[in-house]
């Protein structure tokens, strides 16, 4: 991470009595793809518009360039939005709507017509110039609308859920060219988006946020692998969490005994623990692998130091191409979700009522505190 | 050989043709023997007697005639642009602003539109006369105030809630895209949301223009010997005798409005015509 363009100091923002974001600080840092991810109502929009300029905050500062813009108004702030609905005016074409900024802006006419068609050849849309809004497809607009952004150079490029209104085959194109036009342009993204996916996919770091607070903050592949809470494991991806407290502490490893688990599991940790202390354990559905127990021979699983291993029932089998789904009942009654990947052969066929072993590699587990 | 009529070509089934020529006729066969006989050459006109001009050549003559027609044109357009600002200003505060007594806003701003007419034009009649006398003597185009401020009075709140109804489908978030790439606020209303609006106040000032230009009852109740509008002079005209120059006279009145209205269209630009042709694409 680079210097910082953008830093929150305990912003919080309520409307009447309902607080929308409640004392978040962070920083965004120069060309980073920034994601404020969350489900709605978590006030990630709150915090894009309060950054715009659409919204002041009633707690905190936010510094832009280390000056403090929270009172500056949107037309004077070294950001511009790409709007959820895109906001493309109507009236004018699809030049004029690019040249609109410029024009604010008093640019002189030549070097408006020529940034004008450098960015819309950014965003592909040569020669199209002429056409009127109403002529455009979803896709186009957006094009359009970020052309429109990007042409003033702010310093800053803010996206709000850009991808929801387009259909899911253009949504994944759309994933990886607006990546590869963040890094063509160096400009700053910073995007809000409730789609786990799309934020996995684009973004350099990761702010996962719940009722107006952070959760957690950090670049994808921590967040999905190692999240803080329980909540960020499960807005991020399916997660089967086990409830259990601390039995032993023995330097980078906690020994957690589950009501749900038949031995105690380790799990990797350097968080300070205390014994008996009450914690969740969190084990993805793709951690979890499937034997069938036909056998007496592969319960050795089960005895091996430390112990990850657990008898189960089938209850149910999804097939789902790339991998089946599989629900396993333990014995406490407790239902398990496991993904077992289809490599080719359907030589591991799972069927209700089977019973099989549930295992899982020493480092799959995830400690979490709260 | 043609194809059948589909389930929504409704204009290609008898009943409906007779009907739509029904209502054509109804509607515009009154306004076609009106003009026909504005060239029949017959004083009493009750019938056909040859092509003549020489009525259309009397109505110009006619000074009163010609004087009360300025003196209508003169009312409508001021009071239409009048109108058309307050009205337009009007929808704008309330959709902008929430402020104490708005629902009465409102509420009142409907009034002139369901009051009786007859009942405006009696209030109309006693204000001028008791709270504000106005000076019918004064010098042309003063003379005719009280009748343009009761045409303002009553034409304007047909803009505001058209202009109203434009407003509700504006979506906030062009306003804030506008903010958000440096434009202030004369900036978002000159380029955002009077273009926006724009389809509103045309048809809001048509309104106020042909509501201006016909309206009988109250400026019958607010004017003067000399400030006879347009439709007055008709009336006493025809008290006489149904002439063709009362023909002529409504027949070149009909050429304007229909003039006018036409230009109003072309100068509301492609946007609005080009909407039914989206479809054509669709059509084999």
């Amino acid at each position: 991470m680079n210097g910082p363009i953008i830093r929150f100091e305990g912003v919080g923002k309520a409307f009447g009595r309902t607080v929308a974001v409640d004392d978040v600080t962070l920083e965004v840092g120069e060309g980073e793809f920034f994601c404020l991810l969350g489900p709605s109502g978590c006030g990630k929009t709150t915090l894009l518009r309060m950054l715009a300029g659409f919204e002041t905050p009633t707690s905190g500062r936010i510094l832009i360039d280390d000056a403090d813009v929270s009172l500056t108004p949107p037309n004077k702030r070294p950001v511009n939005m790409v709007f959820q609905s895109y906001a493309i005016f109507p009236h004018m074409s699809v030049a004029e709507n690019v040249a609109f900024g410029l024009r604010i802006d008093r640019v002189a006419a030549p070097e408006r017509r020529r940034r004008v068609e450098e960015a819309l050849a950014l965003v592909k849309l040569e020669g199209l110039g002429g056409r009127r809004p109403d002529q455009l497809s979803g896709g186009q607009r957006q094009r359009v609308a970020l052309a429109r952004a990007l042409v003033k150079r702010p310093r800053v490029l803010l996206l709000d859920e850009p991808l929801s209104a387009l259909d899911a085959k253009l949504r994944e194109a759309m994933r990886a060219e607006l990546a590869q036009l963040q890094a063509s342009v160096g400009i700053t993204f910073l995007m809000v988006t409730h789609d786990q996916e799309e934020a996995l996919a684009m973004a350099s770091r990761c702010a996962v946020m719940n009722e107006g607070r952070l959760e957690q903050l950090a670049p994808p592949a921590d967040i999905y692998e190692r999240p803080a809470s329980r909540f960020v494991a499960d807005f991020i991806g399916q997660v089967n969490l086990f409830e259990g407290v601390v039995v032993e502490t023995r330097g980078d490893r906690v020994r957690v005994q589950c009501a749900d688990l038949p031995a105690p599991v380790d799990v990797p940790s350097e968080a300070e623990v205390h014994t008996d202390q009450a914690v969740w354990i969190a084990l993805r559905p793709e951690a979890i692998e499937l034997w069938p127990r036909d056998g007496e021979d592969e319960a050795s699983a089960a005895r091996a130091e430390p112990p990850r291993a657990a008898p189960a029932v089938v209850r149910r089998a999804t097939y789902l191409g790339v991998a089946s789904v599989v629900e396993a009942e333990l014995p406490s009654g407790r239902i398990i979700r496991a993904q077992h990947p289809n490599r080719g052969r359907r030589d591991t066929d799972f069927r209700p009522d089977e019973s099989v072993w549930l295992t899982w590699e020493a480092g799959a587990p995830c400690l979490l505190l709260r | 050989m043609r194809a059948p009529p589909g389930p929504l070509d409704y204009l290609r089934r008898w009943p409906l043709r007779a009907w739509l020529a029904a209502v054509a006729v109804f509607l515009y066969a009154p306004l076609i023997t009106l003009m026909a006989f504005s060239f029949n050459d017959s004083k009493r006109n009750i019938v056909w007697r040859g092509f003549t001009l020489k009525y259309y050549a009397l109505t110009f003559a006619d000074a009163d005639l010609i004087q009360a027609f300025v003196n209508s044109l003169t009312i409508a357009l001021i009071s239409t642009v009048v109108s058309l600002v307050l009205g337009a200003m009007t929808a704008l505060l309330l959709w902008r602003f929430r402020f104490p007594g708005k629902p009465a806003l409102e509420g009142a701003l409907g009034l002139p539109i369901v009051v009786p007419e007859i009942c405006m034009g009696v209030a109309m009649l006693v204000f001028f006369t008791e709270v504000l006398p106005w000076p019918t003597e004064a010098p042309w185009p003063l003379n005719l105030g009280s009748i343009i401020i009761s045409h303002i009075s009553f034409s304007f709140s047909f803009v505001a809630v058209v202009v109203r109804g434009r407003l509700a489908s504006f979506d906030r978030s062009l306003e804030e895209a506008a903010r958000d790439l440096g434009a202030g606020e004369w900036r978002i209303f000159r380029e955002v949301l009077v273009p926006h609006m724009q389809p509103g106040l045309i048809a809001g000032a048509l309104l106020a223009f042909t509501l201006s230009l016909d309206d009988f009852v109250i400026t019958f109740f607010t004017s003067g010997p000399d400030t006879t509008t347009f439709p007055i002079k008709v009336y006493s005209m025809v008290r006489f005798s149904v002439t063709p120059e009362v023909n002529a006279a409504s027949t070149l009145l009909i050429v304007i409005t229909v003039a006018l209205t036409a230009l109003a269209l072309w100068l509301q630009g492609p946007g609005v015509t080009q909407t039914p042709q989206a479809g054509e694409g669709l059509l084999p």
